[in-house]
């Protein structure tokens, strides 16, 4: 989490995530550590009667603090509790240093370099969130198994590798009802035991960290800020269904999780906490890094599959399913990052108590990616059930110019929007596909008032145009048909007809489409049929 | 062998456990169109005119590529399942360009044919008209592109029957097309075999004999088959 | 260890990020292998050393193609012909394989790189933020259609989707250099609006201080 309890040493905590850095996180971080060590001595030279001047001053490396928007974001923790920063240039590192040490000669707010700077950790954004797999995100080192192990990681991997069977942990994870959360929302532990089930042989776990939806970053978040979770999660997973091999398919968009990844891979072999033998057991698990090469569909799991294997990204027919058949024919659990890294947290505190969280058919916490014509973009973790107004009005402080929100986006280009008059709807699985949207994988993007809907679905066909693999008929030239649909509709306002055309195709693009990809394409299209169809027919959008 | 039963269109029917539903409806004495199917090669599921209704099923299934299970009951040509298989055959018409009065294929193309049977007499679609090539380089048979419907048949029998993998897919979405060799005129590539498989079992005029002009192609689809049961039973079919 | 820094392994920092090839619309069936490519069927010259070893690296194993054909892309910027040619042989795949698989995934370039580079999110965040306009105006700019390079190798423009600088919206990449929160006047208006929007002006003359080549070129 980001608010830490006092503490007597200060420590600044320097988001190191893909959206800070963006933001100019790298630089500011070097001026910390150079701050830091210009004032004082090294903290391996700390003598007993160092002055509190000259108290060694831990710099950290963390993952996402969350509010990305604000970034670069920097957390500073003392004897008052967490103070948190965002947009620092690197110049004002100086000035920050000299006040966590209490040197500086003005009073915080005073400072002109820091204030205007510091951010309400009070606010709700922070103060609603229910961080479970986002736990150790933004306070461990990701590039630091001594700092994983020191908050807890790989516990619980130990524990289940010397006290549980195989059985057991399964049984644990059926009780939590933790669904996945890569879109689909499949129970997890009945994947799990798909897969256990099988005739004996070998098997594979499979990481998909393919996080494609535009809009979302919930995934990388985990794998740039805390990949020991994930790590641990599958590898209980691969015990627990008897799979002594996986892979992590990540998307090659993602350059800094894969490294991290990487890293952490060969830190967990050196623990002895991957390879044979795991933590003294007779369990043995390797994973290995499998990078992709830009290509949406294989997020689908059968494309996934193919890629791994090396070939072109086209999903196939199911069934057989991959938990029965998957890689090179052999069962296969896959499921996406944040069910993975949900899983330790399961098996700490039982399945019963993460099934107390949430609502309805949707247990546990969910984490959401807000970003688009909102105040406050980042990542938030809440429990499932929690009202789209609660997260996006009430967190996400609603449209940065004071208007008022339009829609939200739910889901990516397989979701839909949902219309500000439907914001009091919970977020879980059911309520979202009842509004002709789908929870997807977290991602939410808030829709201004400027913005026309016709556009929105415009964009996202052409985002599944683009994407489509080509090997089904409906989704390869279904999709550039409902294109050039929307672009005569957006170009002089559409007619009964046109709507008539548009809804026919997208139900036959939806029904008949081979995979995921094309069979969630149109709905981008009908939800904002459903809800705005008058901008459809209204005089053409300007702009364009 | 055990047996399987189930209902297609209101009629009982039995088949060896680890049939297709295709093969059930054959059974039945009924058929569904088909266009990426062909008997003799493993089933892709990508023309989708073969998807069928199964009652308490949430989705359509191919039945090319779906295995029959007890007490399964199809449905083959409902009102919906007849419309959408016209858009599919639409679609077909209008991402390519087909031209049936001076293909080399017209009265023998299966696409022809489906269009037919499905009662598409024009596209509701805009035609795409999209800028396609003719290799021509090889001495035997020539690829049209304009013709091709991506069905994959040539490149399953060339690598599943043949077993020279002259072709593949390239590129993805409505810019795939099929490729010889490292995207090279099939007249150069030495993988080929010229063992004409490829031309037999395609469905349109897109690969076709040299020697073929207007309405003279005479495919041979059933080859695939007769040369699957060759190799793996020892069977000479004729 | 230092108390400071518990961790002396760090992955490096500030790692570029790869953006998608780009492929001149070569006619489909074109069999564009030009002579100075080593033809498939004759033996390659001299296999390019560096790319075997990293294929012994990986282990020969055809599931690895995907691995191998990013590293040859490292060394080269691109695909060149006799290298696929010499992946294709050492993993004994088929080329049409081979080539099936570098032409479908997007971040595979199959054509050397241009000079210079501009790619665009395109990712939702910044679209509903006006990185739709703001791709337009560069599609103005540079005469050339998204996923398009002009023929004389300068320039290309180049569509991304989402990564994942969602806070910073509207972005794009310059030869690899990050641009974010660009001044884009407005999203694209709802039909509600009176007027469409305005010029972007200031986006513009912004766009030529980063050395963008002003006004449309013939392509």
């Amino acid at each position: 989490m980001v608010a830490l309890p006092a503490r007597e040493r200060p420590q600044l905590r320097c988001c190191g995530a893909s959206g800070c850095r963006h933001a100019g996180a790298g630089p500011l971080l070097a001026a910390l550590r150079a701050a830091a060590a210009a004032g004082g001595p090294a903290a391996d030279d700390m003598s007993a009667g160092a002055s509190a001047a000259l108290q060694p001053l831990e710099v950290r490396s963390v993952g996402c603090l969350r509010l990305c928007g604000e970034g670069p974001l920097l957390a500073w923790d003392g004897p008052e509790g967490t103070r948190l920063f965002g947009g620092l240039a690197p110049a004002a590192a100086a000035a920050l240093v000299d006040q966590v040490r209490g040197v500086a000669s003005l009073p915080l707010a005073a400072d002109p370099a820091l204030a205007g700077h510091q951010l309400d950790l009070e606010q709700p954004f922070f103060r609603l969130q229910r961080p479970l797999v986002l736990e150790g995100c933004g306070i461990v080192d990701p590039e630091c198994i001594e700092a994983a192990l020191a908050h807890g990681s790989y516990a619980q991997l130990r524990r289940v590798l010397h006290e549980l069977s195989p059985e057991a942990v399964r049984e644990q994870v059926r009780r939590s009802g933790l669904r996945g959360r890569g879109g689909g929302g499949y129970p997890t532990g009945l994947k799990w035991d798909t897969v256990a089930l099988q005739p004996p042989g070998r098997r594979y776990v499979v990481c998909n960290a393919d996080e494609g939806d535009p809009g979302a970053f919930m995934d990388r978040s985990v794998l740039e800020g805390d990949p020991h979770r994930l790590l641990e999660g599958m590898a209980i997973a691969a015990y627990a269904v008897g799979a002594d091999h996986g892979y992590l398919y990540v998307r090659a968009e993602y350059p800094l999780a894969i490294e991290r990844l990487r890293l952490a891979l060969q830190q967990a072999r050196q623990q002895g906490l991957l390879g044979q033998g795991i933590a003294g057991s007779s369990f043995n698990l390797d994973l290995e890094v499998r990078v992709g090469a830009g290509a949406y569909v294989c997020g689908e799991e059968t494309a996934l599959l193919h890629s791994i294997q090396g070939q072109r990204g086209t999903p196939r027919t199911r069934p057989p399913y991959p938990a029965q058949a998957g890689l090179w024919g052999a069962p296969t659990l896959i499921n996406n990052v944040e069910t993975f890294a949900a899983v330790p947290v399961i098996l700490r505190e039982g399945g019963d108590w993460y099934a107390a969280i949430g609502s309805g058919n949707s247990r546990g916490t969910k984490v959401f990616s807000l970003s688009g014509a909102i105040r406050h973009t980042g990542l938030v973790e809440v429990p499932m059930g929690t009202s789209l107004r609660t997260v996006v009005e009430t967190m996400g402080g609603g449209d940065p110019d004071g208007g008022a929100v339009k829609a939200v986006q739910t889901g990516g280009p397989s979701g839909g929007c949902i219309p500000a008059a439907l914001l009091d709807t919970p977020v879980d699985f059911e309520s979202l596909l009842a509004l002709g949207s789908m929870m997807g994988s977290g991602g939410m993007v808030v829709i201004g008032q400027g913005t026309a809907m016709p556009e929105v679905a415009r964009h996202f066909m052409a985002f599944s145009v683009n994407e489509s693999c080509g090997k089904c008929v409906p989704c390869r030239a279904g999709t550039v048909q409902l294109l050039a649909l929307l672009d005569r509709c957006l170009e002089r306002g559409a007619t009964a007809a046109d709507l008539e055309a548009l809804e026919a195709l997208c139900a036959m693009v939806k029904a008949t489409s081979l995979c995921g990809l094309g069979q969630a394409a149109p709905n981008p299209v009908l939800s904002t049929l459903r809800h705005f169809r008058q901008e459809y027919s209204a005089a053409p959008g300007a702009g364009r | 062998m055990s047996v399987i039963t189930l209902q297609v269109d209101g009629r009982d029917v039995a088949v060896p456990a680890g049939s297709t539903l295709l093969q059930a409806i054959r059974a039945a004495g009924l058929s569904v169109p088909t266009l990426c199917h062909l008997d003799g090669l493993d089933p892709v599921g990508a023309c989708r005119l073969c998807l069928v209704e199964v009652e308490g099923g949430q989705r359509l299934l191919p039945a090319c590529a779906s295995e029959a299970s007890e007490g399964q009951v199809i449905r083959t040509d409902t009102a919906q399942l007849q419309g959408y298989r016209r858009m599919a055959v639409e679609l077909f018409f209008a991402e390519g360009n087909h031209v049936c009065a001076f293909c080399v294929a017209n009265g023998q193309c299966e696409l022809q044919d489906v269009a037919v049977a499905v009662g598409m007499d024009h596209s509701r679609f805009p035609y795409q008209y999209p800028q396609r090539s003719v290799d021509a380089s090889h001495r035997h048979f020539s690829l049209d592109h304009n013709r091709c419907i991506l069905c994959t048949r040539c490149v399953r029998v060339c690598d599943q029957i043949e077993g020279a993998h002259v072709w593949d897919v390239a590129e993805r979405g409505s810019d795939c097309r099929i490729v010889a060799g490292l995207d090279q005129p099939w007249g150069e590539v030495e993988a080929c075999t010229s063992c004409g498989k490829c031309v037999d079992v395609c469905p349109t005029g897109a690969l076709y004999a040299n020697e073929d002009t207007t309405a003279e192609k005479h495919p041979h689809p059933e080859r695939a088959h007769q040369l699957r049961r060759a190799r793996e039973h020892q069977q000479w079919l004729r | 260890m230092s108390a400071a820094n518990p961790c002396p392994a760090s992955a490096a920092q500030g790692s570029g990020l790869d953006l998608p090839g780009v492929r001149p619309s070569a006619g489909p069936g074109s069999g564009a292998v030009s002579q100075a490519d080593a033809l498939p069927g004759q033996e390659p010259s001299d296999g390019d050393e560096r790319i075997a070893r990293l294929i012994r690296r990986q282990g020969s194993q055809s599931d690895g193609l995907i691995e191998v054909l990013h590293q040859v892309q490292e060394i080269h910027g691109y695909l060149p012909k006799p290298a696929l040619v010499q992946v294709a042989r050492a993993l004994r795949l088929p080329l049409s394989r081979v080539y099936g698989v570098a032409s479908f995934y997007h971040l595979f370039r199959l054509h050397p790189p241009t000079e210079h580079r501009c790619a665009v999110c395109l990712g939702t965040a910044c679209f509903v933020r006006g990185g739709g306009a703001l791709a337009v105006c560069l599609q103005r700019r540079l005469g050339l259609e998204l996923d398009q390079a002009r023929e004389d190798g300068s320039w290309a423009l180049e569509r991304l989707s989402c990564i994942g600088a969602c806070g910073q919206a509207p972005v794009l990449l310059l030869d690899g250099v990050l641009f974010s929160a660009l001044p884009v006047a407005a999203p694209l208006a709802a039909p509600s609006a009176a007027e469409p929007a305005a010029e972007p002006q200031g986006l513009d003359r912004w766009l030529t201080t980063l050395g963008l080549p002003a006004g449309a070129e013939t392509r």
